[in-house]
This record gives C-alpha cells, sequence and structure tokens, in this order.
C-alpha cells in the first residue's frame, strides 16, 4: 500500500515535470524540467528494483546529457520570442494528437493485454541477488558483440561532435608541419651569378 | 500493489505528453531534442517494467543500449546545431531549408 502511495506521488510528479518541459517558454527551463523528470524516473525504476539502470540514468542523463543541453543553450544566443510564437496554434493539434496516443496505447494495454502479467504483483527479489551481476552476466554473455557495437558507436559519436565543431579560425599563428617538411632547398636558397667584388 | 498496469500506464501518458511536445515546439531544435529524450525515456519505462514483471533481464540490457544510442544522438545533435548558428545565426526549423554548410 505504502509502495502505491510512493508510485502516484512520484508519477503525479513526472508527468507534471515533462509537461513543465514541453510548455517552458525559457529552454534553460526546460531543461531543468527534464532534469527532474530524469530523477523522477530514475527513483521509479528503484522502486521496482533496477537500480543499476536508475544510477545509470542520474550519472549518464543528468551527469553528462543535461549539462551538454544546458551549456549548449547559454552558448547560443536564441531569440525566445520568435521561436515560441505560433504555440497557440499548433496547441489543439498536439493535444489531439496525444490523446488518441494515449487511447490507443491504453485501449492494446486494458482491452489486448491478455497475454501480460497485467494484474499480478511484483515478485520480490531473494535477499542477496544482484541487479548489476544479473544484467553483467546478460550484456556479457550472449550480448557481448552487441556491447562491442555500442562501444564503436560510442567513438563514432566522439569523432563526430569533435569534427563538426572543430572550426579553424583565421589570423591564428600556428606551425604547419607538413608545410615545413614539403619544402626544398630551391624554396630558401638562391643562387646568384655575378662578377668578384675587387679589394679597393 | 503496484502492477504492470501501472507502469505501461504512466509511459503511455510520458510517450503522449512528449509526441504533443514535438507537435507544440515544432520551431525550436533544442525543444524538439528535448522531447525526443523524453520519449526515448518513456520507452525505457516499458522495456524496465515488461523485464521486471516478467522476470528477464534482457530487457535491461536493450534500455542499456537505448541509453547509448540517445547519448550518441543528442551529442551529434547539438553538434549539428552549434554548427548550424555559427553560420546560419538562427535555430528555427523553419529557416533551415538548405542542406549546403
Amino acid at each position: 500500500m505504502i509502495t502505491l502511495l510512493i508510485f502516484g506521488v512520484l508519477a503525479l510528479v513526472l508527468v507534471s515535470a515533462a509537461l513543465g518541459v514541453i510548455v517552458s517558454r525559457n529552454p534553460v527551463y526546460a531543461a531543468m524540467w527534464l532534469v527532474l523528470s530524469f530523477v523522477t524516473s530514475a527513483v521509479l525504476w528503484l522502486l521496482i528494483e533496477a537500480e543499476f539502470l536508475a544510477i545509470v540514468l542520474v550519472l549518464v542523463y543528468v551527469g553528462a546529457v543535461m549539462v551538454l543541453f544546458l551549456f549548449v543553450v547559454m552558448m547560443l544566443d536564441v531569440d525566445v520570442a520568435a521561436t515560441r510564437e505560433g504555440f497557440t496554434r499548433y496547441a489543439p493539434a498536439g493535444t489531439v494528437v496525444a490523446a488518441v496516443i494515449v487511447a490507443e496505447l491504453l485501449s492494446v494495454l486494458w482491452l489486448r493485454g491478455s497475454g501480460l502479467p497485467i494484474a499480478q504483483p511484483l515478485a520480490s527479489q531473494p535477499a542477496g541477488h544482484s541487479n548489476t551481476r544479473e544484467i553483467g552476466l546478460a550484456l556479457y554473455g550472449s550480448h557481448v558483440f552487441e556491447f562491442e557495437l555500442a562501444a564503436f558507436l560510442l567513438l563514432l559519436a566522439i569523432v563526430a561532435a569533435i569534427m563538426l565543431t572543430h572550426r579553424q579560425r583565421p589570423g591564428l599563428k600556428v606551425q604547419d608541419i607538413a608545410a615545413q617538411v614539403r619544402v626544398r632547398r630551391e624554396d630558401r636558397v638562391r643562387i646568384v651569378k655575378m662578377d668578384a667584388e675587387r679589394d679597393p | 500493489m503496484i502492477t504492470l498496469t501501472h507502469y505501461m500506464t504512466l509511459s503511455a501518458l510520458l510517450f503522449a505528453i512528449s509526441v504533443a511536445g514535438i507537435f507544440i515546439n515544432r520551431k525550436n531544435v533544442i525543444l524538439l531534442l528535448m522531447c525526443i529524450e523524453l520519449l526515448l525515456l518513456a520507452v525505457n519505462f516499458n522495456f524496465i517494467a515488461l523485464s521486471r514483471f516478467m522476470g528477464d533481464a534482457t530487457g535491461q540490457v536493450f534500455v542499456f543500449f537505448i541509453l547509448t544510442v540517445a547519448a550518441a544522438e543528442s551529442a551529434i545533435g547539438l553538434a549539428i546545431m552549434v554548427v548550424l548558428f555559427r553560420t546560419r545565426r538562427s535555430i528555427n526549423v523553419q529557416e533551415l531549408d538548405v542542406l549546403k554548410g
């Protein structure tokens, strides 16, 4: 009963934070609401004993991705008023689509979810059970190839992000190693034919 | 007691809110990226709830990969946005009509 109460409060916070993300005028406020919704989700994942992913969500999203978002929001001088126009025009269409999606998903869940353990309460894990060990066994056992692919994808993302944002500023004094290596004797030394000078 | 229905209903609500956000904030690329993050969070909710209630750790491994891909996607998306802002001085989606750098 107490877990149900905790779930209700957290679900309310999560839904209001998500609404805050989509209606905020200022992108910085939207990012802050998004941080709140990630933290609330992490607690909700803790509630059904998915501890490892809850911690990973806080570390990766709140710690890294949201800092990146805030950094970019503050670096770009965005004209907030121009990007907000049309809010009242698009809001009805968005609400209709959202209502249709909720109705479809819930009808699938409630009317056709007969194969799922819908009403069955969560079986609590035995004492000494480690969620991290369980995920580790699956990740490094049968999914090790996908794990390597994910590592390669992250490397690719690093290279792409650096390549995109790196720029050569004009007027900066830097060494061009290739030009230094490429230089030949003819570029630097000029031999001049002239008459011999006589001592006065 | 908490059941699977609670979690999947919450996830459906979250998914719908973020789709509505994509409709409402269709001019601002930053808010579009944030809405996509929220959408992926809703999907992760489903994976984790089903994994726990059906007793199979593979769902949580999948969430791990979704987190990886989402982090890479947002990093590259923000990098593209920085380059875009540097050349066009604007991130309004309606003014982005050329592929040329």
